[in-house]
């Protein structure tokens, strides 16, 4: 007969889920897929500096940078798109829900089980162009401001992924966070376009958008890493602050909007 | 109205519960569960009965806490199901349930003992014991997406009772499984009760029901159309007699020719007067009566005379021994 227990408590639920998530991700072939093609082209970075005009080290890290940026976006979309609606399309959720975790329990293990993917990713990516500069006399070190707010960049694609995945199917998921995606490094047309807008309403409408879309143009400093050139003071800490409010802000709302839901 | 099967604190009390959802593109309205009452007692097992569509799975996703009620309430084991206390002390096993397919048996048991809050060795021991329990011993490592239905079946009550809770809640829990397995699940249920938990469990199967339930509740349409103990529901009154005689019939034998072959005839006969007279004219005539068997009243004409009904009589009255 059953003594009266009151299931794990936020922390445990949260580790398991977010353990089975990673489990279910590194099983998937698709993330070897992407893995294996970031490998790749970090590789072949090396073979395009041969053929192009200008410094071989800058094209290697520049080229690198863009790799893991790109196939880290592509694996968060692609994997976290799907995370929570294969859940509720396979009916798997079903007995999770009915055990003692909270439903934000779920959402957030689902996240922080993907962006362990995603940083061990990044940090294997990382490895090799490192490893890659280091053969060739060069100096990697000065990347890793770019590396860190390339990760807040997947932390905060993420959490979209997760939201829009509370709520929609896997397609209509992925357009919305590779549009976030997109809209967030044009975030500085937002001010060209407001300088051409008439004066009041519009201009106020402008700069809602702009303050609530992420400005992942900020946290894109590849272009300074690979010139060497330095970054002001505490810009780093400040990006991760941003990010990890902002993606708060948006997993409370997956919460909210998952809490919400009734399972068909 | 009264609708509890005894006066101790239910481990299930639902009070005039409704759900609809919208139809097709969001264009009209249809009623899943209307006004549902009905309570299972503790070590108890009850059955909810319906055809496909008729609710059941609503009124459990309902108790479970995946479906939100448009109107009435819920409590499991004294709390709503909103509450994780609550739901610590449930096992609840989907209908056609899916599991990760990319997991062994042992990492999904695993995860749910995590969830349960089992800790160390103790959630070790427990895992291995229950896939024994289930009849799944020695597929601990097997890949999930290697298993057959049934095995995911019986997967699915594994996880069900792992935490050892004092209320089961089992939608179909028979569905997928052959004669074996049906019987093994059957007896697992009533070792369950034996062990003091309740069960509370949708089917279809009439005869799993029949066989194993204390109390069913019958739904049609998402009413409540009977509630109440098996042996006051159905009377258990002989409805008719089938006869089997063999040989040459008298044209005068009385009651209706159900079915003749190999020089056998099947006679439906309507009561013992009937009987007496067939038994009497047949050995006269020098045929021979093979069988004689009472069929009495059972759960199925209850359920087929309940879906026949068109409006309910008096919704959740449960009938009194």
């Amino acid at each position: 007969m059953s003594t009266e227990r009151h299931g794990p408590g936020a922390a445990g639920a949260l580790a398991a889920i977010a353990v089975n998530t990673f489990r279910e991700a590194i099983r998937d072939r698709i993330l070897y897929l992407l893995l294996v093609f970031s490998l790749l082209l970090i590789v072949a970075s090396r073979l395009l500096s041969f053929m192009t005009v200008g410094d071989e080290e800058k094209i290697v890290k520049d080229l690198g940078l863009s790799a893991i940026a790109i196939f880290g976006v592509l694996t968060a979309v692609f994997v976290g798109v799907s995370l929570v609606f294969k859940e509720i399309e396979k009916r798997t959720l079903y007995t999770l829900l009915a055990s003692p975790v909270r439903r934000w329990h779920f959402v957030a293990g689902k996240y922080l089980g993907l962006m362990g993917v995603l940083a061990i990713n990044l940090v294997l990516m990382s490895a090799a162009l490192f490893l890659l500069l280091l053969v060739r006399g060069g100096s990697p070190w000065g990347l890793a401001p770019a590396l860190v707010l390339t990760l807040v960049q997947l932390a905060l694609v993420t959490s979209f992924a997760i939201l829009f995945s509370s709520f929609t199917n896997p397609i209509l998921s992925a357009v919305g966070t590779l549009a976030v995606y997109v809209v967030g490094h044009l975030s500085w047309s937002f001010d060209l376009l407001k300088a051409r807008l008439p004066a009041g309403a519009p201009r106020w409408i402008c700069d809602i958008v702009h303050y609530l879309l992420p400005s992942l143009d900020r946290l894109d400093v590849k272009m300074q890493a690979v010139h060497g050139l330095t970054l002001p003071s505490g810009y780093v800490l400040v990006g991760i602050g941003y990010g990890v409010c902002y993606s708060l802000a948006v997993l409370v709302l997956a919460c909210l909007v998952f809490e919400r839901r009734d399972f068909t | 109205m009264t609708t509890t099967g005894t006066t101790a604190e239910p481990v299930v009390q639902v009070a005039e519960l409704s759900k609809t959802f919208r139809g097709h593109l969001g264009i009209g309205r249809h009623t899943a569960v209307d006004r549902l009452s009905l309570s299972v007692s503790p070590g108890e097992i009850f059955g909810l009965l319906g055809h496909n569509g008729a609710g059941k799975t609503t009124t459990l996703k309902m108790i479970v806490g995946l479906l939100r009620p448009d109107r009435g309430s819920v409590r499991i084991l004294g709390r709503p199901p909103s509450d994780p206390r609550a739901r610590a002390r449930i096992g609840f096993l989907p209908e056609n349930p899916y599991f990760y397919d990319y997991l062994s048996a042992e990492e999904f048991l695993d995860l749910y003992a995590r969830l349960h809050g089992l800790a160390g060795r103790a959630r070790r021991s427990r895992i291995e014991a229950t896939l024994a329990r289930v009849g799944l011993a020695g597929c601990g490592r097997t890949a999930l997406r290697k298993f057959s239905k049934g095995m995911v079946q019986r997967l699915g009550l594994a996880q069900a009772i792992l935490h050892e809770p004092a209320l089961l809640i089992l939608d179909e829990p028979m569905s997928g499984l052959d004669p074996v397995g049906r019987r093994e699940v059957r007896d697992l249920i009533l070792s369950l009760r034996e062990a003091g938990h309740s069960v509370f469990f949708s089917s279809h199967i009439l005869q799993d029901v029949e066989m194993i339930c204390d109390r069913v509740a019958i739904l049609v349409r998402g009413q409540l159309r009977a509630l109440g103990r098996l042996d006051t529901l159905v009377s258990r009154r002989i409805l008719w007699f089938e006869v089997s005689v063999a040989g040459p019939l008298p044209a005068s034998l009385p009651g209706e020719r159900m079915s003749s072959s190999g020089g056998e005839t099947l006679l439906k006969v309507a009561d013992v007067d009937d009987l007496t007279r067939v038994l009497s004219q047949a050995a006269h005539s020098g045929a021979q009566v093979t069988s004689v068997w009472p069929r009495r009243e059972t759960l199925e004409d209850l359920f087929l005379r309940e879906m026949a009904r068109e409006e309910p009589r008096g919704v959740g009255q449960e009938i009194k021994p």
